[in-house]
């Protein structure tokens, strides 16, 4: 047996590169679509591992979350078995908008992702560095994965690959003037990677982001701080959850606040931040400023909010939101302190800048693929996003595409109308994002449809096309919807006319007396009116799921928005609609300017849509490719 | 690469001078070719931004050419000119013989004839104008006088287009403020939204619907405002046309009247645009021919946004003109005593006699005047009483801004609909998300009028206009 071969430890379909939260997603999704998958990480005990905020959700990500469920991922029943807290945030504004977010006992919930692994059939877990994606040119002369090695030199004949690195990649942490060269929580960096691919063609760039300290809980004065429950009764992420399941004692989180001493120190100290002092190369997010930016960019703001957010039931270890930074230790220390509550607080963990290598815009497919190697994929922030939920999201539809290309089926491309997974997809792969990127509701145009109430409506038949959701569970999604038609139907058609009981009933609610017949549905579109009220003018009405109920009331409350709405993704459709060629030559569009030219070159757009949104390619640049193409006809 | 096109790019009328214009890649070579320099200098030598003298050239052979024309030449080099291309224009002197014959020798050098509207799109294609501005070329192209061309280089040094970003930018900021509310709800109090965003989308709204109306002015301006002259025969109507047709001198069109009886001019009085229409007289007959005439006359009276009822102040009422008084109801009407050179200071007919024969048909404004179209007496009361009734007393072209394409005035309604969607929310108490839905559907309606949304149905309407080519 020759060396080579030797090391050559197993060939399976898929290697998944990393075991965050895209690379759990991502590895569940290939094993359970049948495909033999490894998945690697440099330390087992780091599988699905929260290094940063102690949730799951929030805004537009708790859309996400349920968004993944319904194609069948993991991350809602996992937060559903592990949660100690759960708030349903925005409920005062619509529907849309409202999100849900969980507090997480972080260590179970990295343990419970773990087990399901685990024991997920066709799936193995191998600790282990990949240094290198081996690839062979194939018959389209173009490089194509062919296995990975790890820094043991042992090989995985694969074929097809997920890059799922995180924040791994060439990463180095900064604390003043504290420069360690690890991952998040000081795991071991990777180092090797960056070389090899950009050896084979992918052009890499570097982001930066950052974590607030930890503090030991018996050291912070609650008293002193706005206490934050959770929600009674507690609703689950997972569509699979039984809500009664999930209904148990929560523990609180608390708000404190900055204030201008706080302000103070920073700005005494701002010549010892990495950042301010240049050393830091990477660009970090805006929407999640570390504390010192936000006192240099707010100066006029007299404080900023605090959240003291429990790590687990197991710890007294305590997370202080809104307060990430990159000072040295001694000022993180003294500015923590000002801070009312936190007067004596010891920190376990201080606060930490982390700078990665990830994917440069313009060379991944909408299916995940990068375009310069064929059955290569890649998630999560790698592929130049931020946070637990963006990166799952993208995990688990690089999983199904991985499974869709090596079985030759077309990919599953979410459209922007059709999820906000379908929007994060689109901006990775259309936008030059110059900072990571996160989910935020006003990046979804069409969110009144995008309900994170309705996701298993919108989602499921994708779940299960790609083979992720069973018939049953389908069948029963079918089974809803068609409830939800019939009695928005029913309530259309049922009448009332202006008798006394009818006036009287309305009189309950100060409601005006009805003139002429109105059906239900009318009624239920006044505002003092709503569905459990009118039950005594309409007796006959069938007993309904809670789940049903809630979605015949959006549907006929909110009519003419949904219909606005619908009739925008309409002619939003028509230029999604408009294909553009495999093979344009962009050359040959003579008018376009050159940077638009060069834009639409290296995304290579497959609509008129996607043209739209490149960054760069203004709309007189999309009419002259409009024009063009209608020439070409 | 882009191939060379030549036009002319004046009115082909007799006037004192006309400018061939040529763009494309290939401008300078072929100007070369029909365009000697005294000192026998080529053009491709020269800088851009310059001016020559020199005779437009029909050649034989090497040293062997004929003179056509005395002209001057202008070089504008890629990209700082009208079509971001190479441009040359050619000051030939006027005459219709001589610019086609430049041109062809033009086409002859290798230039192709543009097609209408060409350096415009041009124009746009290569980024040097937006939307609006381009429309607003071809506007400038087919207006027919003073306001209506001021309206349009308005247009075209991009005031529409400052006034929709103007808008578009409170929208855009309303929107913001409601997604940060929404993205970050433990950062963002939404308390005051709703009283502020009452205030800003009546603002709006006035500012669009403002825009909306301007429209029906701007249309007037551009098309020139459809007038018909009633009147029975031998009242002076013929001298009163001449008045006018007199005072303009600059006649942008003449149209042949389409029956023996009808006569159509396009006028312009002191910066109004007319669009009149001499009818044949209106009045019973059975007379086949006159019949024809009658019919046509009322069509015309249908159509009308003006009609200037032209009496003879020196006779009394006829049948006739108390006849036509119910046809004029519900119209604009002037009614002109002319002659009044005649008896001045004591006139048959007076106003009151016309007031009492629309008593029971009352126009929507009538004004009465005492007219002669011989001293011209009363003509600057005429175009006085026009803007009054169309332009509220005032075209200040300089500061407003008329809306003059149908495209824009739907794209404006489309954004006041919507804005007044988002008064209904707010009137509904409806939560803020609710608000934005509506809000970016005016921010897109309005981006479309200048070229900031992309669609693909602007883009097929803006092209029907340039004569899309292939």
């Amino acid at each position: 047996m020759s060396e080579q071969n030797s090391k050559i430890t197993d060939s399976v379909d898929v290697c998944i590169i990393g075991a965050g939260h895209a690379g759990c997603e991502a590895a569940l999704a290939c094993a359970r679509l049948g495909l033999e998958t490894v998945m690697f990480t440099v330390s087992v005990e780091s599988i699905a591992l929260m290094p940063c905020n102690p949730n799951i959700g929030g805004t537009s990500k708790g859309h996400l979350v349920r968004e993944l469920d319904a194609l069948g991922g993991e991350m809602g029943k996992n937060i559903d078995k592990t949660f100690i807290q759960s708030k349903m945030l925005n409920v005062s504004k619509g529907p849309a908008v409202h999100s849900l977010r969980a507090q997480a006992d972080k260590m179970e919930y990295t343990k419970s992702m773990r087990r399901t692994l685990e024991n997920q059939e066709h799936l193995t877990i191998k600790q282990g560095e990949v240094c290198k994606i081996l690839t062979k040119i194939n018959g389209d002369g173009k490089p194509e994965v062919c296995g990975v090695e790890i820094a043991t030199g042992m090989i995985y004949e694969c074929r097809a690959a997920i890059i799922c690195s995180g924040t791994y990649l060439n990463a180095r942490c900064l604390c003043g003037e504290s420069i360690t060269y690890t991952g998040p929580n000081g795991l071991m960096a990777a180092t090797h990677l960056t070389k090899e691919l950009e050896a084979i063609g992918v052009e890499l760039r570097r982001f930066k982001t950052g974590t607030p300290a930890r503090m030991d809980k018996r050291t912070v004065d609650f008293s002193k701080m706005e206490e934050q429950t959770g929600d009674t009764p507690i609703i689950p992420f997972s569509f699979s959850t039984d809500p009664d399941s999930v209904q148990k004692e929560q523990v609180s989180c608390y708000l404190t606040y900055t204030n201008e001493k706080t302000h103070e120190i920073i700005r005494a100290n701002l010549d010892r931040s990495p950042i301010y002092a240049g050393i830091i190369e990477g660009t970090g997010p805006r929407y999640c400023p570390s504390i010192e930016d936000k006192v240099v960019k707010f100066a006029d703001k007299e404080r900023h909010q605090v959240f003291i957010e429990p790590e687990g039931l197991y710890t007294n270890e305590v997370y202080i939101g809104g307060m990430s930074s990159s000072l040295p230790e001694d000022v993180q220390l003294a500015m923590y302190r000002t801070v009312p509550g936190l007067e004596n607080c010891k920190i376990v963990r201080n606060a930490y800048a982390i700078e990665y290598d990830c994917l440069a815009p313009g060379q991944l497919k909408p299916s995940l693929e990068l375009k310069k190697v064929e059955n290569l994929f890649s998630a999560g922030q790698f592929n130049g996003s931020s946070g637990y939920e963006e990166a799952a999201a993208q995990g688990l539809i690089a999983g199904i595409n991985t499974a869709n290309k090596l079985k030759n089926k077309e990919p599953l491309i979410l459209q922007r109308s059709d999820a906000y997974i379908g929007v994060l997809i689109d901006d990775l792969v259309t936008k030059d994002n110059r900072e990571p990127y996160r989910m935020m509701t006003s990046r979804a145009e069409y969110r009144l449809l995008l309900r994170q109430d309705n996701a298993d409506l919108r989602l499921r038949k994708f779940g299960f096309e790609a083979g992720l959701v069973s018939e049953e569970v389908y069948n029963r999604t079918v089974e809803k919807q068609n409830k939800i038609d019939e009695e928005v139907n029913r309530l259309k058609t049922t009448f009332v006319g202006g008798s006394k009981k009818v006036t009287d009933v309305l009189a309950k609610r100060e409601s005006a007396p009805l003139k002429t017949a109105a059906s239900i549905a009318d009624l239920m579109c006044r505002q003092e009116l709503d569905y459990e009220f009118l039950h005594e003018l309409d007796p006959d009405r069938p007993e309904l799921p809670k789940d049903v109920v809630e979605q015949v009331c959006i549907n006929i409350k909110y009519e003419g928005y949904i219909a606005r709405q619908l009739q925008q993704v309409k002619s939003f459709k028509k230029n999604e609609n408009h294909r553009i060629p495999d093979d344009i030559d962009y050359d040959d569009v003579l008018s376009l300017r050159l940077e638009a030219r060069q834009k639409l070159k290296q995304f290579r757009p497959i609509s008129i849509g996607q043209a739209s949104r490149i960054s760069g390619v203004t709309p007189a640049d999309v009419s002259v490719l409009l024009v063009y193409l209608a020439s070409k006809k | 690469m882009s191939e060379t096109i030549v036009a002319i790019a004046t009115a082909l009328s007799p006037s004192g001078i006309g400018i061939i214009r040529i763009s494309g890649d290939d401008a300078v070579k072929i100007a070369d070719t029909v365009f000697e320099k005294p000192n026998h200098e080529k053009l491709s030598d020269q800088p851009t931004h310059t001016i020559h003298y020199g005779h437009i050239v029909e050649r034989n052979g090497e040293n062997d050419y004929k003179i056509i024309d005395e002209v001057m030449v202008l070089l504008m080099r890629s990209p700082h000119s009208f079509t971001k291309e190479d441009v040359v224009e050619i000051d030939c002197h006027g005459g219709v013989y001589l610019l086609k014959r430049v041109l062809m020798l033009a086409v002859k050098a290798g230039a192709r004839l543009a097609e209408p509207g060409e350096f415009t799109k041009r124009a746009f294609l290569n980024g040097r104008i937006d939307l609006s501005e381009a429309e607003a070329v071809m506007d400038l192209i087919s207006s027919g006088n003073e306001n209506a061309r001021k309206n349009s280089i308005g247009q075209l040094s991009g005031r529409l287009s400052c006034k929709i970003k103007e808008l578009r930018e409170k929208i855009l900021y309303e929107i913001a403020f409601i997604e940060a509310v929404i993205d970050d709800p433990e950062h963002y109090d939404s308390m005051d939204i709703k009283l502020r965003l009452s205030g800003i989308t009546e603002e709006i709204s006035d500012s669009l619907t403002h825009l909306k109306n301007s429209f029906d002015n701007g249309k007037m301006m551009m098309n020139g405002i459809q007038t018909t002259i009633v009147g029975k025969p031998n009242v002076g109507k013929s001298s009163f046309l001449n008045l006018l047709l007199g005072e303009e001198r600059a006649i942008v069109t003449s149209v042949a009247g389409t029956t023996r009886d009808t006569l159509e001019e396009n006028i312009s009085l002191d910066g109004v645009s007319l669009h009149l229409i001499d009818t044949a007289g209106i009045h019973e007959t059975t007379d086949v021919v006159e019949l024809i005439g009658v019919k046509k006359a009322k069509e015309s009276l249908e159509k009308a946004e003006l009609v200037i009822f032209v009496l003879d102040s020196s006779d009394s009422l006829s049948e006739e003109d108390k006849y036509l008084a119910p046809l004029l109801k519900g119209k604009n009407v002037i009614a002109i005593l002319n002659k009044s050179d005649l008896n001045s200071d004591t006139p048959v007919v007076k106003e009151e006699d016309i007031v009492r024969i629309f008593e029971n048909n009352p126009p929507v404004h009538l004004k009465v005047l005492p007219f002669s179209a011989k001293t011209a007496e009363g003509l600057s009361e005429l175009t006085g009483y026009i803007k009054e009734i169309f332009f509220e007393g005032k075209i200040n072209t300089d500061e407003e801004i008329y809306l003059t394409s149908l495209r824009h005035k739907n794209m404006v309604e489309e954004a006041i609909l919507a804005i007044e969607k988002v008064k209904d929310s707010l009137q509904n108490d409806m939560p803020e998300d609710f608000y934005s839905i509506d809000l970016m559907q005016a921010y897109a309606s309005l981006g479309a009028i200048i070229g900031e949304e992309v669609d693909d149905d602007l883009v097929d309407e803006i092209f029907s206009k340039f004569c899309m080519g292939k």
